[in-house]
């Protein structure tokens, strides 16, 4: 004879599987953007300024535009060049198309119907008018979600993130704030993993229910640690830094040599944009 | 709450960029002022914290889960200023890295949730906890109320930036290029789930981390509390009974006042216009006229409208005419606000001068 599981626990438990799938899920997608950066392909192979500079060149052409087919069309040259950057198509639609679509689209949908102007039909059953400027402006939001979620994560899929910190810095961000951006991206890791371990660590202690006062009270003692534990790490490092002869002033090598391929990448880059923005406004 | 890319216009952006620009250079030079070389190791770790923070999964009542943000706690450990940078680089690494917000929208983000929800919580903290000791409970009801305070303004904010677009951005048809919806639906939609959900997780890990802080770690607590009482300070205790004792004295003045605050909407009830509060328009319209002569005993008004009343009428213009205020369509909520914004107004004004008779006292007792 088998027993069935009792299914109340496993539901008051739930919160602590759906924190640690979250960290998890941070750590593998950081994981999976290395392995993808290092890959040969047309992005990865360009200067890490050149990248920055263009796909936001491409990103602010795709705000400025005010026709479908002009976000459309730099949506294209984003799936293009993924193509070319050995970026897979479903890894873009899991990390980002799935979430920006269902996400935009629930906010879009109502617009569909509530915008006023011509109706170009009435849903079936319900009644409702479909106008025609609720259409045009769902999409456009649609198009230019997916489109910038598109450019910022080939961004990140095609460049080490050391390199992306290196590249704002030479296109004119303080060092301050590229140091302390290095650090956060380093430690946010380190944090990610002790928080995982304390939940793994409370989870495999937990027997029978939690009950959501307990969960909460269990939650925030968490983070009371983590931030203790942060601050504390915070003084370690300061020591550390200062031990080996910092004294405030930061520095940052930048090492990139533009190649002929780099400045053919920039004039596309920047080609596409303008092409965008003049057609786009029109 | 973190706006993507594409629901706010570049102008947009650019604007709440430059409104962002001047706490960041600010906030820069006061924290690297105050931590000199701890400034990098100590921002670093409490960005990554925030990041860490949000990826907490909390039960809410109800059965339901949120996560927070990290505002609240940001600001009582650190101060504003600190936060507001640390919670700033947060922002960025999600937007750039695991693209949550975006990065155009970033300056909105970070005017939204870094800026204006730093200070936000840091004064709602502060003047809430005001001298009491760290460990008070007070000071646990008053991280609750600074972190539901500051999630809920950056939500407002956010509301308002989406909701003004379709006011400023369509094409030639009148479709919205950017976030479709006007302010009357973007700020309720925003709202209802700030208030409820999201102000709730807010509230909770604020006060429930500040409550853990006040047992296991009370030294975090004391940067943004340099007034509290130290135990043993009998003198500081003492003037806080007697603070709390003219509450105590007090409290059924307050408690009058907003009862009275609440009972305004019954002036609706009353038909006619009070007597001698006639307006200039009021001369005119007959049926006025005729209620006029019966409550002046059968008197009937001149026939032109006085010369003074028509020159003085027009010197104020009253920001709310007739307790209606023109964006409220409810007469009875019209007058619940206009009597909360009164009393609003006397209070501040009390307060104020009570501020400058003491700042002028302390002055006073310094050259004495």
């Amino acid at each position: 004879m088998t027993v069935s599981e009792p299914k109340l626990p496993q539901r008051r438990g739930a919160f602590i599987a759906r924190s640690i799938a979250r960290m998890i899920g941070a750590l593998e997608y950081t994981a999976a953007a290395e392995a993808t950066a290092s890959k040969p392909g047309l992005l990865q192979f360009l200067d890490p300024r050149v990248k920055v500079a263009g796909l936001l060149g491409l990103l602010v052409s795709s705000a400025l535009a005010h026709r479908l087919s002009v976000v459309l069309g730099v949506f294209g040259v984003a799936l293009i060049l993924a193509l070319l950057s050995r970026i897979s198509w479903l890894v873009l639609a899991k990390r980002g198309w799935a979430g920006a679509l269902l996400f935009s689209g629930s906010i879009a949908l109502p617009a569909v119907f509530l915008t006023p102007g011509r109706i170009i039909f009435r849903l079936p059953l319900f009644d409702w008018p479909v106008t025609e400027p609720g259409m045009a402006g769902a999409a456009l939001l649609i198009a230019r979600v997916e489109t910038a979620v598109t450019l910022t994560l080939l961004l990140i899929l095609s460049t080490p993130w050391p390199r992306v910190l290196k590249a704002l810095r030479a296109l004119g961000a303080p060092v301050v704030l590229v140091v302390i951006l290095g650090m956060t991206y380093r430690y946010v890791f380190l944090l990610l993993g002790a928080a995982r371990d304390l939940f793994e660590a409370r989870q495999s202690r937990t027997v029978g229910a939690l009950n959501a006062a307990e969960a909460r009270r269990f939650a925030t003692s968490c983070i009371g640690v983590l931030l203790g534990k942060s601050l504390h790490l915070s003084s370690e490092a300061h020591l550390a830094m200062l031990s080996r002869g910092f004294r405030g002033e930061v520095h940052s090598l930048d090492e990139f040599m533009m190649s002929p391929r780099d400045w053919i990448a920039l004039a596309a880059f920047a080609g596409l944009a303008i092409i965008a923005i003049w057609t786009g406004g029109r | 709450m973190h706006i993507p890319d594409g629901y706010l216009s570049p102008t947009t952006c650019a604007a709440l960029y430059a409104a962002s620009g001047p706490f960041w250079y600010v906030s820069l030079q006061r924290v690297k002022k105050s931590l000199s070389t701890r400034l990098i190791p100590l921002l670093s770790l409490v960005a990554a914290f925030s990041f860490v923070l949000m990826m907490f999964n909390l039960p809410l009542p109800g059965g339901t889960t949120g996560h927070a943000v990290g505002i609240g706690l940001a600001a009582i450990a650190l101060g504003p200023w600190a936060a507001m940078l640390a919670i700033s680089v947060a922002l960025l690494i999600q937007a750039l890295f695991f693209g949550d917000g975006g990065v155009l929208a970033l300056g909105a983000n970070c005017f939204n949730l870094a800026v204006v929800g730093s200070l936000v919580s840091y004064g709602v903290y502060r003047i809430v906890s005001g001298a009491s000791a760290i460990t008070s409970p007070r000071r646990v009801v008053a991280a609750a109320l600074a972190g539901y305070a500051a999630i809920n303004v950056a939500a407002l904010l956010a509301a308002i930036e989406l909701g003004v677009q379709p006011w400023l951005f369509t094409d030639a048809n009148g479709a919205p290029l950017y976030a479709p919806y006007p302010l009357r639906i973007a700020v309720p939609a925003m709202m209802i789930g700030h208030l409820t959900f999201a102000g709730l997780a807010e509230s909770i890990v604020t006060a429930g981390v500040l409550a853990w802080l006040q047992q296991g770690d009370p030294s975090l607590l004391k940067l943004t509390a340099p007034r509290a009482i130290e135990s043993g300070d009998e003198d500081e205790i003492a003037r806080n009974k007697a603070a709390r004792a003219d509450w105590r004295a007090t409290r059924p003045l307050w408690i009058g006042l907003t009862a009275l605050a609440l009972l305004t909407p019954l002036g609706l009830l009353a038909t006619g216009v009070a007597w001698g509060e006639w307006g200039p328009h009021d001369f005119t319209d007959p049926e006025m006229r005729r209620q006029i002569t019966a409550a002046s005993g059968n008197q009937a008004p001149p026939p032109n409208l006085p010369h003074g009343l028509e020159r003085l009428s027009s010197i104020w213009t009253a920001p709310i005419p007739d307790y209606a205020p023109q964006f409220l369509h409810s007469a009875v909520f019209g007058y619940v606000m206009s009597a909360m914004f009164g009393v609003g107004a006397i209070l501040m004004t009390f307060l104020v001068a009570g501020w400058l008779a003491r700042l002028r006292r302390r002055k006073n007792q310094r050259y004495t």
